[in-house]
């Protein structure tokens, strides 16, 4: 058993002295009083297939279980199966545990466990590691038998500690072969033993989720994980000086732990709604098989579709029969879908459509988090198509959001796209436990006969809002076309009756944004600078603002949930600050580049809607590297704002 | 029993629906001796024969002349997307078995944009009775080539003439898994065209028939021969087929015993290149219907959508701890 750290190379168990302003850890060798912390960001990274997102997620979800605030993020390759050993090839998870309620994956991480040394650079290289940061890496490297990969092994260890960073060189392959012929599955159940070690959290707690992760699998399988596991923490407390503690706040109320995508599927059971016609597309199918597993269950159907156009025309067919359908999808497949949603919205059809957004144009970045659709959900279609564009901002946001999208579809004969994105569909945080409510269904459809004389699109001349025919419903036989139609729903042409329509449809709108309510303000009413986001950027722009007002900054922030039509009362919000600026995580050129100026500088998505609505002169920020918006770089973007006023 | 005599009575009299009770207040804007007209009439005719009920029914439609039907049927109607009629029709029928469901697309609609709804659909052999309208040409946007367009053919698009042979609307269908029904018919046979519609809308699946029609705009010519020569016409009958008057069976003397559930021979009458087959090339009753495979064994009652939820809450929740685990020690 070797193993060395940046203070003592060859010693084992290590007796590490502690850095970065950090108390003093006893010198007994055991039991150590635990370091006590208000929270922590841990990364586990791996070769694709290795199971760091498993132990990760399965480390959350442990500290989650014993009342932590955490934040999962995935760190996903974007290949399913990238060459192993290859700085592009890193999998793993993110885990923000805390003492308190996080609402983002944080800055930089504090401790990282990395199955080999490449793995290790992307995560290094690309900043994710606190300076001085802790690093478990696995060492079983340095003596492979091919030379480069052992002498490779050995150059990074150099330049990591040259970088400051504490390495502990961890033989978890060696320690894994006592109980598993072959590591390479059950090392991450290892680690997560490990860690469960080194954070004090409670071994009967972490034994119940390795049950739970592997309730599928036989019992064999289960006792192999649950011994790894144990033997992890075993071997963290004997041979680490490392022992940390994060207190749980108490909650009283019982919370659940999911991510996103399962919210959106628990959110479309909960609607009522009984079709989720769909096409498989990254990163928004998992949202899609959870539901496949769960709709049957209360006798609803996931219908997989040829392809996203069919799927989208699927679902608008099942609601314009009476059963209010969702399609879920990503950046592509919205484009695909355009055409369709016009449909929906010139016949009046309820319709949901989801779009867990990811990096793009074209293929762009499937697995990676970017918000730059807003303006194609708003605008995306030819013609003037009015429907409603609301994002989520969190992983509850999800679950009630699809509730809301039906409600408000079904109210209104509209087409409701919900924007989620990458980064919230593979995160995890607990939420409150959704307790199910009867008003969240819709009735039954109607099947009566219509009163006589009723017209098929009877305007009401003041919300522009028609009542729908369903077909079954005696007397209410009439053809619903693409095609301009009058009160009748015959095809019209004549100028009147055309501009008639797209009035009514576009007063509908109106209607609704009547409903809204003033989104609230997160700091002062007024100040010198006003940060706006939507969606999934919340929680990251919100602690920047306590960041920043905590240094004495007159910084507030409001978040759009409500993209189109956005609520009253924003405009004078924007009016009470000296400066605005969007936070988004999405494309703006910079002004600070020699070819930019004004008259050719491209805005982000809601700057430029904000802009053209309330007239105000406001500025953007934002970033398109695949990763969710970090509060830190959020404060960075924000200071040279606060420091010209 | 006097009184269930007179509901009876009432019933009959209530359901006695007449031609004009499916026909729409829109009179059809196709041209004169345009193939739809016959088309719409057989449609209507079986509608009244079947007295199938005008609210139970839906009528999907793609975009182009054929595409026009629903606006001429009192049902109702679904005029929505080029090539994506199909895919609505599915999600239509899909949570309401009790709607009556037809499709009417033509060769541009079916045979190219949506060419990938088409073998999907027939894929999924849901049950509803769909109708190709094939002309072989584009009409409603002023001849262009079709897919199913003959070699040769000079259209707008194609001013030297086409240069592909015409793709095999019926061939094609036939080879797709789960095919449950294929007929063809033609526009000029009129009492064939309403029986097999007919026997299409009675069978349980995708029925799919290609209707031969005359576009007198672009086309008009097209169906000469065989109109001109009943030779041309190979009928197709079997035991419970095609139910065919005398005067029929005198003209078109070229007829073939077929059993439907022959798939080989199915396929040779669908590439004969000389003859134009009409009648039941293949049908297998026995194929499942996607609805019926994906019907729900409970109803999506509040209750159930409770107790699914709970569970599902259940595996994720985490209820307060009464002591404060985390800082335990070892």
């Amino acid at each position: 058993m070797s193993m060395s750290s940046q203070a003592s190379k060859k010693s084992k168990p290590a007796k590490q002295r502690p850095g970065n302003g950090e108390t003093r850890l006893s010198e007994a060798p055991k039991p150590r009083p635990a370091l006590l912390l208000d929270e922590h960001i841990v990364e586990i990274v791996s070769d694709s297939g290795e199971g760091a997102q498993r132990c990760g997620q399965s480390f959350g979800a442990i500290a989650a279980r014993l009342g932590n605030g955490i934040w999962t993020v995935e760190i996903i390759p974007a290949e399913i199966r990238p060459p192993p050993r290859s700085i592009a090839g890193a999998s793993g998870n993110r885990v923000r545990l805390a003492s308190y309620r996080v609402t983002n994956g944080g800055d930089e991480a504090d401790v990282v466990v990395a199955f080999n040394e490449q793995v290790l650079l992307s995560r290094v290289r690309t900043g994710e590691i606190k300076p001085g940061g802790i690093i478990l890496l696995e060492n079983m490297w340095q003596n492979d038998r091919d030379e480069t990969i052992a002498a490779g092994y050995m150059k990074v260890c150099e330049e990591i500690r040259a970088a400051g960073y504490r390495l502990y060189e961890i033989p978890m392959e060696a320690e894994c072969m006592k109980y598993v012929p072959d590591p390479r599955r059950g090392k991450n159940m290892f680690a997560l033993g490990m860690l469960c070690g080194i954070y004090s959290l409670d071994a009967e707690i972490a034994r119940a989720q390795v049950r739970f992760v592997f309730a599928k699998k036989d019992q064999k399988i289960i006792d192999a994980n649950i011994e790894l596991l144990d033997a992890g923490r075993a071997w963290a407390l004997e041979n680490l000086d490392l022992k940390f503690a994060v207190p749980a706040s108490k909650t009283s109320e019982p919370q659940v732990v999911m991510n996103g995508n399962a919210a959106l599927a628990l959110g479309v059971v909960a609607s009522g709604m009984e079709v989720c016609a769909m096409y498989p597309i990254t990163p928004a199918t998992s949202a899609s098989h959870y539901l496949s597993e769960i709709f049957e269950k209360v006798g609803c159907v996931v219908h997989q579709a040829e392809d996203e156009i069919s799927a989208c025309a699927f679902a608008i067919g099942a609601s314009y029969a009476g059963k209010c359908a969702v399609t879920i999808t990503s950046g592509p497949g919205l484009s695909l879908k355009q055409e369709a949603i016009g449909l929906a919205v010139m016949g009046e059809i309820p319709l949901v459509v989801v779009n867990v957004q990811r990096g793009g144009p074209s293929t762009g970045q499937p697995t990676k988090a970017e918000q730059g659709d807003l303006l194609a959900a708003c605008f995306g279609g030819h013609g003037d198509a009015p429907k409603v564009v609301l994002a989520v901002s969190s992983i509850e946001d999800c679950f009630y959001s699809i509730i809301t999208a039906r409600k408000i579809a079904e109210t209104f004969n509209m087409v409701v796209i919900v924007l989620s994105d990458a980064s919230l569909a593979t995160a995890q945080q607990p939420f409150p436990r959704p307790s199910f409510n009867e008003g969240w269904l819709a009735p039954p459809i109607d099947q009566s006969a219509v009163p006589e004389n009723a017209l098929p699109y009877d305007w009401d001349s003041r919300t522009g809002i028609a009542p729908r025919f369903i077909p079954g419903q005696p007397g209410g036989m009439h053809c619903l076309t693409g095609l301009a139609h009058d009160r009748l729903s015959h095809v019209a042409y004549g100028p009147e009756i055309n501009e008639e329509g797209i009035r009514q449809r576009s007063h509908k709108l109106a209607t609704f944004q009547k409903t809204l309510k003033t989104p609230k303000v997160f700091g002062d009413k007024d100040g010198d600078l006003l940060l706006v986001g939507w969606g999934s950027t919340c929680g990251a722009i919100e602690e920047a603002v306590e960041t920043l007002r905590a240094r004495g900054h007159r910084v507030s922030s409001i978040h759009l949930k409500f993209l189109q039509p956005m609520a009253s009362g924003i405009g004078d919000i924007l009016q009470r600050f000296d400066k605005v600026m969007t936070i988004e995580n999405n494309w703006c050129d910079s002004l600070d580049e020699d070819l930019i100026n004004e008259e050719n500088r491209r805005y982000s998505n809601l700057a430029l809607l904000l802009r053209a609505r309330y007239l105000v002169d406001v500025d953007c920020w934002g970033e398109v590297r695949g990763q969710p918006l970090k509060p830190g770089a959020i404060v960075k973007a924000a200071l040279p704002k606060l420091e010209k006023v | 029993m006097t009184a269930t005599m007179t509901q009876c009575l009432l019933r009959l009299v209530e359901e006695d629906y007449k031609l004009s009770d499916y026909q729409s207040e829109i009179a059809p804007r196709w041209c004169a001796g345009c193939g739809d007209i016959g088309i719409l009439t057989a449609i209507q005719r079986l509608c009244r024969d079947e007295q199938i009920m005008p609210e139970k029914t839906v009528f999907v439609s793609g975009i182009g002349c054929s595409s026009r039907l629903p606006h001429y049927m009192n049902a109702y109607g679904f005029h929505g997307l080029h090539g994506r009629a199909l895919p609505v029709a599915e999600g239509v029928k899909l949570r309401r078995p009790d709607l009556d469901v037809f499709v009417t697309t033509g060769d541009g609609d079916c045979c190219s944009i949506g060419a990938a709804h088409w073998l999907h659909a027939i894929r999924y052999n849901m049950n509803m009775t769909v109708l190709l309208h094939d002309n072989q040409v584009y009409g409603l946007t002023k001849m262009q080539a079709s897919p199913t367009s003959p070699r040769d053919l000079k259209t707008n698009t194609t001013p030297y003439g086409a240069y592909l042979n015409p793709l095999n609307p019926l061939t094609v269908t036939l080879g797709v898994t789960n095919v449950s029904f294929v007929a063809q018919a033609v526009d000029w046979i009129p009492d064939l065209l309403y029986d097999i519609i007919a026997q299409a809308h009675r069978h349980r699946g995708l029925s799919f028939v290609r209707v031969l029609q005359r576009c007198p705009e672009f086309m008009n010519h097209r169906f000469d021969e065989a109109v001109h020569d009943p030779s041309k016409t190979r009928i197709l009958t079997h035991s419970d087929g095609l139910r065919l008057k005398p005067e029929i069976s005198r003209i078109y003397r070229n007829q073939e015993t077929h059993d439907p559930l022959d798939m080989p021979r199915a396929l040779a009458i669908a590439a004969l290149s000389d003859e134009i087959p009409v009648g039941v090339l293949y049908r297998d009753p026995s194929v499942p219907c996607y609805e019926e495979l994906r019907e729900a064994e409970r109803p999506n009652t509040p209750d159930l959508i409770r107790t699914v939820l709970d569970e599902e809450f259940d595996k994720v929740t985490i209820w307060p701890q009464v002591e404060d685990a985390s800082t335990g020690v070892e």
